[in-house]
């Protein structure tokens, strides 16, 4: 999947991600395990992971702001991830939750799990201010 | 996630204080810290800094050339769990338990990204740390970072 396609920038193609599922209406995304994402041998480094959860939350608030037919953008205020269990070499998923999108700001939630969806191996939890954008179109 | 004991213990000979260039030296060439590009600039008795050069595989933000909020994760969560070794003076294996980070402006497209970690705490099982990301002048920083680490014994993950 190109780039346009799949909307995930630069950094999420050069760690091989790419959107393989949909789950309540959130694009999933998975990462395969290679030695660019590994910390300690054997593992996947926290970054890594953290880079999955990101690009998770970022796939599902696009997601809500396109279906409120909104063409607001996004800019990052603050991030809080939860390591919970070590991710191993095998491929790793991710989808966001937009736990609510206000006019200023949103609190997204994003888990990544491997063979066991019910096992996160980490947690993030984002809030985004949401910009004024030119046009608004009028949402329901 | 920090680095755990397998590949660290066995380069760090025992009874040597804690190097964390020598230790950068490797990071930064294989694994997540050599795709990053990660480099060691300096350190202290409790801090550590590293760093990363803009490029443009790192970029997030396609628009702005702004780079993944996740290369400042990583290069934080990096530091900072430098920065407890070095505090020590010994390797300990250890993982991250959370890790926050506040973005105070974008890094720009282009700039270099500087990562200090500090650890202000050390109990027997964790590590508290904070840091700042920066362009160069760490009175300018652009990311504020606060984390736990916790110490894990031979059996990590």
């Amino acid at each position: 999947m190109s780039a346009a396609l799949s909307g995930l920038p630069p950094y999420a193609l050069a760690l091989d991600m790419r959107v393989v599922d949909e789950m309540d209406g959130a694009p999933v995304i998975a990462m395969p395990f290679a030695d660019k994402v590994q910390g300690r041998p054997g593992f996947l480094h926290g970054g890594a992971i953290s880079g999955l959860l990101e690009m998770a939350a970022v796939a599902a608030i696009h997601r809500a702001l396109r279906a409120k037919n909104s063409d607001s953008a996004i800019k990052q205020v603050n991030v809080t991830i939860d390591f919970m269990r070590g991710g191993t070499g095998q491929m790793t998923y991710a989808v966001g939750e937009v736990t609510r999108l206000g006019r200023t700001m949103a609190n997204v939630e994003a888990r990544a799990w491997q063979d066991d969806a019910d096992k996160p191996i980490a947690m993030g939890y984002m809030h985004y201010l949401i910009r004024s954008p030119k046009t608004q179109m009028p949402s329901s | 996630m920090a680095f755990g004991k397998p590949n660290l213990g066995s380069v760090i000979p025992k009874d040597t204080a804690f190097d964390p260039a020598l230790v950068n030296k490797l990071m930064g060439k294989f694994g997540h810290g050599g795709f990053l590009g990660m480099e060691y600039v300096g350190h202290g008795d409790d801090w550590v800094e590293l760093a990363i050069d803009w490029r443009e595989y790192l970029v997030g933000e396609p628009e702005s050339g702004v780079l993944a909020s996740a290369v400042v994760i990583s290069l934080m969560d990096n530091a900072t769990s430098m920065s407890i070794w070095t505090k020590l003076g010994e390797f300990r294996p250890q993982v991250t338990m959370d890790l926050r980070i506040d973005y105070l402006r974008p890094s720009p497209a282009g700039e270099r990204v500087f990562g200090r970690g500090i650890c202000y705490h050390l109990t027997h099982s964790i590590g508290f740390v904070r840091g700042f990301a920066h362009n160069g002048d760490p009175d300018d920083p652009l990311a504020h970072a606060s984390g736990t680490f916790i110490r894990v014994g031979d059996r990590i993950g």
